[in-house]
């Protein structure tokens, strides 16, 4: 089947790019992974979750527009030729697959974890997981709950959890109080003040909050398990730990675009113009897979997308700028120091898929490694079922800071399918054995 | 470890991981029943960590088939396993 445009995500770019090439006209198709649409920030579970009203929003408007939308369909390989995109999923009937003129990549963001000692005991989940868990699945990631990390999520995730009936035992904030102050943050004031209602909440709660601190390890402890802070052993039942967003590069990065690092907007991140367009032709970019600007600004990048497709006017880009401003600042004060990575000690596990510890990591530095890519291909480091995506960018950061070079001189690691880990037979789909074709054996 | 559910729930449904009965309710995954049964890990897996279908923690296999448990919502008398 061939469609005018595909759509990577149904998040609140992808939805709004899609409500937008409906109106004008155009053939979509938009592919999620997910049961609902809404993206990370608006995911819901029928018929646990009520659902966020400005999620029922956007699910409205897409099941009113003339996109095809499939869900629960994970794409494991884009091709780029002469005519456009050649898009392979595998959705509940297996293997799926499209053709597109162009494609919008919506994919959104993924969060940052950064190694410490123990992370890879069960119990220990990112913060934005703790988030879905709570608000798509309605469950506690814990009774008592350390809540630890950088940025926002801390405080929605803290808040969540006792909003729920559960204990915020510590909540550990890697920031000094003054990263808080950012004068972008004035920019919704009505977020601002939700924020701080959270704050008001945990201080009702007498929820310690130990600033400028981290999590040094996490150990079992009984049923249970310990957290080490500044010396201090702090008994939990689970651990949340993240240090905000990363765009999510995955397809962009398999097709080729040019993507730029810059800590400011999540690190690396795909290149487009003002509007939304990547330099790889017929494709093009919207959301936080641009660089994290959040969920405001997102549906104003899908919709400009989708208009640069048709060739429609764009008319002003101010609304998605000022939009982005809040999302750009909230990442920021998710954004730690170096001494998150130098601090890791030799034994503790980097790459959690290959059981890699930092000193294998290091030795293989020590060898000559400049790059991500080096790394990877020396020790296996982001070889495993996670493609990288838990390790990657620790490990980025410990080489730059190993070599003294900058993110983008270790780079980011090459793209390539499958992209994320599928069973033979799910895309093989039925054939004879006896079709196949066979070269006649080799004389000997 | 009990008790982590909170607020409303669809209807109840029952399934099995390795060789435990797991009950269930409508529009959980198999990560969350697992999660809320007390079930966090297991040899080289667990059942939450990014909880987005990104670090494959919780990959596990129903009628042989390769499945993320953060993805895939519970249905009544799967047979769900930790190994191939």
């Amino acid at each position: 089947m061939t469609f005018d445009l595909a759509i990577l995500g149904a998040g609140p770019a992808g939805a709004a790019a899609a409500v937008e090439a409906s109106l004008l006209g155009m053939r979509s198709l938009v592919i999620d992974e997910q049961v609902a649409a809404g993206g990370q920030v608006y995911r819901a579970s029928p018929p646990i979750s009520s659902g966020d009203p400005d999620g029922d929003r956007l699910r409205a408007s897409l099941a009113g527009c003339s996109a095809s939308v499939r869900l629960v369909h994970r794409l494991w390989n884009v091709e780029r030729d002469d005519d456009g995109f050649r898009l392979l999923a595998i959705g509940p009937e297996g293997a799926f697959e499209a053709r597109a003129r162009s494609l919008i990549v919506a994919a959104g963001a993924q969060e940052r974890f950064v190694p410490f000692r123990g992370w890879e005991l069960p119990g220990v989940m990112g913060l934005a997981s703790a988030t879905i868990l709570i608000k798509a699945q309605r469950l506690l990631p814990g009774r008592n709950v350390v809540v630890a990390g950088a940025g926002p999520l801390l405080y929605a995730v803290a808040h969540g959890i006792l909003d729920g009936g559960g204990r915020v035992v510590a909540l550990v904030d890697a920031q000094p109080r003054s990263a808080w102050w950012m004068p972008d943050l004035l920019s919704r004031p009505d977020l601002l003040v939700r924020g701080m209602s959270w704050l008001a909440a945990l201080r009702r709660a007498k929820v310690p909050i130990l600033r400028a601190s981290v999590v040094d390890a996490v150990a079992r402890e009984g049923d249970g398990l310990s957290a080490t802070v500044q010396g201090r052993a702090i008994a939990c039942d689970a651990v949340c730990c993240g240090f905000g967003l990363m765009p999510a590069t995955d397809v962009t990065r398999l097709l080729g675009a040019t993507h730029s690092f810059d800590a400011a907007l999540g690190g690396w991140h795909v290149v487009v113009d003002d509007q939304q367009r990547c330099d790889v032709p017929g494709l093009y970019a919207a959301g936080d897979v641009a660089g994290i600007r959040g969920a405001a600004s997102a549906p104003h990048q899908g919709r400009i997308a989708a208009r640069a497709v048709a060739g429609a006017a764009i008319g002003s880009t101010r609304e998605r700028d000022g939009a982005s401003r809040f999302g750009v600042a909230m990442n920021r004060a998710a954004q730690v120091g170096d001494y998150v990575i130098s601090s890791i000690a030799p034994d503790v596990t980097m790459c959690v898929c290959e059981r890699l510890p930092r000193s294998v990591i290091e030795a293989a530095i020590d060898d000559g490694c400049v790059t991500i890519n080096d790394v990877k291909g020396a020790t296996r480091c982001g070889m495993g079922p996670c493609g990288g995506r838990m390790c990657e960018d620790a490990v980025a950061r410990l080489i730059a800071i190993k070599t003294s070079c900058t993110r983008r001189d270790v780079g980011m690691a090459t793209g390539r399918p499958p992209l994320r880990p599928v069973a033979l037979d799910a895309i093989a789909g039925d054939f004879d054995y006896e079709a196949l074709p066979m070269p006649a054996p080799a004389p000997l | 470890m009990s008790d982590l559910r909170i607020g409303e729930r669809g209807n109840p449904v029952a399934f099995y991981f390795d060789d435990a009965r797991i009950e269930a309710f409508e529009g959980e995954t198999v990560s969350s029943a697992l999660w809320a049964h007390g079930i966090r890990g297991w040899e080289g897996g667990r059942a939450y960590f990014c909880a987005m279908g990104v670090c494959q923690q919780c990959t596990v296999w129903i009628d042989s088939a390769r499945v993320e448990g953060c993805r895939t919502p519970v249905r009544n008398g799967m047979r769900v396993r930790s190994r191939p």
